[in-house]
């Protein structure tokens, strides 16, 4: 049973940045190592004795996780640019949705990478306990990192080509992390304090409902970046 | 250029209009009896913080029309637009802490329209800078239009965002109105203050559009000249 | 098989077509010489369906699916070896890269070398493996001989020639500015200056000297 075309042409696409990705390992490596810096830097800039560890989690893991995450989103168009293969894809007939949401894909698994190593380091360095509720805990990361990387993947195929790429992209895209961030850090306090899943379903609620717009819109308005 | 001269005039008389509603808004009006003065910058920041916002949609609508249309007008109004609500973010988020600390005790307050406003100048600033970075004309206009739209699909997240944010750390408040029900003299001054900052916003749009159609020009006749 | 009709295109305030519109038939090969700045590359992207034109429009029987296209960027993957290059770009036009291509392009002992190992005639020819892995009825070549090496450029010319011998239907359009190269190859031949055509025709056994003559009156 074959899928149909879009979702091959999709999984082609996404396939193909993940086996560029891990082939090199660069990128990875340097996104892990980065959380784990920027988690050491907490760390060492923290006063123990002002806040709870507990009290500060939710907050610094989203913090690292946005950080990671900007710095992820460069890659993928950034691909494209050596032998202008981009153009090698708007030649093919494949439409331009798989391309958009390949790249996706692509983001997402390299950013959950990152996330599977941060969230852990997390939990060793301040000595909180996250395992009992990884679940719940699973899904608002997915839902909040659905929400950064939809709109991050749109405005790295803009910010590829210019000078500053890398500081201009971050710039584009932090205002549009804040509200999920912001969301997902409260969702997270009540999940680590042990409340149940109903409590934070509000927050679970608008993350979704921004999710679904964004992609919605990335997907509309993909397109527009890459057509002349 | 004739719409650069209208543009100039609605500015002009817009900016007389404005110190006539600050006149009135301070002298005539009545204090509001709780808040006192602080009340006051309420008739100019609250329109202010309106047509920052009200900019942004537009932009947004302008860009949705110019991704159908092609149209290079569109882009141009656009682009206008969004410089226009710059500055208006500016002043506010620059008058409204010099209005507050001495009535309020502090710089910067966490205050709903005065975060939404910030907001609203990151997203001014990110809009500019991808403007400023992308050289090719075409390209510019579609990029700024797909940003522009985003933009515009953010404001009523941002809004949520803020009131959970308030909800959760209440603050001295800045700019909210005062009771819903305005006595008719307030409600009259601050319609006008609304009526004024329509205008400027109609005048210095006026303006910049004309001046980005004016360099288009020179700059295609540059290039005509060297091809 | 290949359709133009009236085509405008203009960037800002310049004018890359103005009113280009012609036909290209199966077995044709139309070579079209012009200088820089005479909206080669533009005309291609165009019949390529790359850039969509202000006025007009351009039809190629097949879509996409049909089109293979050579330019002077690889559009390959440096990190990834020929076969995966290959496999991934057929994956795209729902293929798998044809067993005797390797072979007929000299690639066959490189084929699990990473990309960026190879020297660069060989990436060339594996650009070209790239875009005949889907075996296309239309070729589009953008400046094709440009810093081609000896090999490469024979190989290319050889592999050009068995593209429009093999018959079913097979057409192909190649622009340059090197109109001695691009002659021996072509059936149909065309002068591009700001724009427009100011030559078409069948090159009705002329020799590429005559050619160039002709191109550099037409031209001047």
């Amino acid at each position: 049973m074959r899928l149909p075309e879009p979702l091959r042409h999709t999984w082609a696409v996404a396939s193909k940045d993940l086996l560029i990705e891990f082939r090199s390992r660069t990128a990875i490596i340097s996104a892990a190592m980065f959380v784990v810096l920027v988690l050491l830097v907490f760390t060492f800039a923290r006063d123990p004795t002002a806040v709870a560890a507990i009290d500060l989690a939710p907050s610094i893991l989203w913090v690292t996780l946005t950080f990671a995450a900007v710095l992820a989103l460069n890659r993928a168009f950034q691909l494209e640019l050596e032998n202008q293969a981009l153009d090698g894809l708007l030649l093919a007939p494949i439409g331009r949705s798989s391309i958009y949401l390949g790249k996706l894909i692509a983001n997402l698994l390299f950013v959950g990478t990152v996330e599977l190593i941060g969230v852990p380091l997390l939990a060793l360095f301040f000595n909180i306990s996250v395992w009992p509720y990884a679940a719940p805990l699973a899904l608002v990361i997915v839902l909040a990192t659905v929400g950064f990387v939809s709109v991050g993947t749109l405005f790295s195929a803009m910010t590829v080509r210019t000078r500053v790429s890398e500081l201009l992209l971050a710039v584009l895209v932090l205002p549009f992390m804040i509200p999920p961030l912001m969301w997902a850090a409260r969702a997270t306090g009540p999940l680590l304090a042990g409340r149940p899943l109903s409590d934070i379903t509000g927050w679970l609620k608008m993350l979704a409902a921004y999710d679904i717009v964004f992609v919605g819109l990335a997907l509309l308005l993909f397109p527009a970046t890459v057509n002349e | 250029m004739r719409l650069l001269r209208a543009g100039r005039w609605i500015t002009g008389i817009a900016l007389l209009l404005l110190a006539g509603v600050y006149v009135r808004a301070l002298a005539y009006t009545p204090m509001e009896r709780m808040q006192g003065m602080a009340q006051k910058i309420f008739y100019l920041h609250v329109p202010a913080a309106i047509w920052a916002e009200t900019a942004m949609i537009l932009v947004g609508l302008a860009s949705v029309f110019y991704l159908f249309l092609k149209d290079p007008r569109l882009d141009r109004f656009a682009a206008a637009s969004a410089e226009v609500g710059t500055v208006f973010a500016c002043v506010i988020l620059t008058t409204g802490p010099i209005w507050g600390k001495p009535i309020w005790g502090t710089w910067w307050s966490w205050d709903a329209r005065l975060t939404l406003t910030l907001f609203l100048f990151l997203l001014y600033m990110g809009y500019m800078l991808l403007r400023g970075a992308v050289s090719d004309p075409g390209e510019r206009a579609r990029f700024a239009a797909v940003l522009g739209i985003c933009g515009m699909v953010l404001v009523p997240f941002i809004h949520f965002s803020v009131y959970m944010f308030r909800t959760l750390h209440p603050m001295p408040i800045v700019l909210k109105p005062s009771t819903p029900s305005l006595p008719p003299v307030m409600l009259a001054t601050w319609l006008m203050s609304l009526g004024v900052f329509s205008l400027l916003y109609v005048g210095f749009v006026i303006q910049r559009y004309a001046l980005s159609y004016l360099r288009e020009q020179l700059e295609a006749a540059g290039e005509a000249r060297n091809a | 098989m290949l359709l133009a009709e009236q085509l405008h295109h203009s960037f800002g305030a310049v004018k890359a077509l103005d009113g280009i519109s012609f036909s290209v038939r199966p077995g044709q090969t139309l070579a079209i010489f012009g200088p820089n700045g005479a909206g080669k590359t533009t005309l291609l992207k165009v019949l390529a369906g790359l850039i969509r034109p202000q006025k007009g429009r351009a039809h190629v029987e097949g879509g996409r699916r049909a089109i293979g296209w050579i330019g002077h960027q690889a559009q390959l993957y440096n990190q990834l070896t020929v076969r995966e290059n290959l496999r991934f770009w057929a994956s795209l036009y729902d293929v798998v890269p044809p067993p005797e291509l390797l072979a007929r392009l000299g690639l066959e002992e490189h084929a699990d070398r990473p990309v960026r190992a190879l020297s660069r005639g060989l990436v060339q020819r594996v650009a070209i493996a790239r875009a005949l892995v889907h075996d296309p009825a239309v070729l589009l070549l953008d400046e094709p001989f440009t810093g081609l090496d000896r090999t490469a450029a024979e190989t290319l010319g050889r592999l050009l020639a068995q593209h429009a011998d093999a018959g079913g239907g097979r057409a192909t359009v190649l622009v340059t500015h090197n109109v001695e190269e691009g002659t021996g190859l072509a059936t149909d031949v065309a002068f591009m200056r700001a724009g427009r055509f100011v030559h078409f025709g069948p090159r009705a056994g002329r020799g590429a000297q005559q050619v160039s003559e002709e191109y550099r009156n037409a031209i001047a």
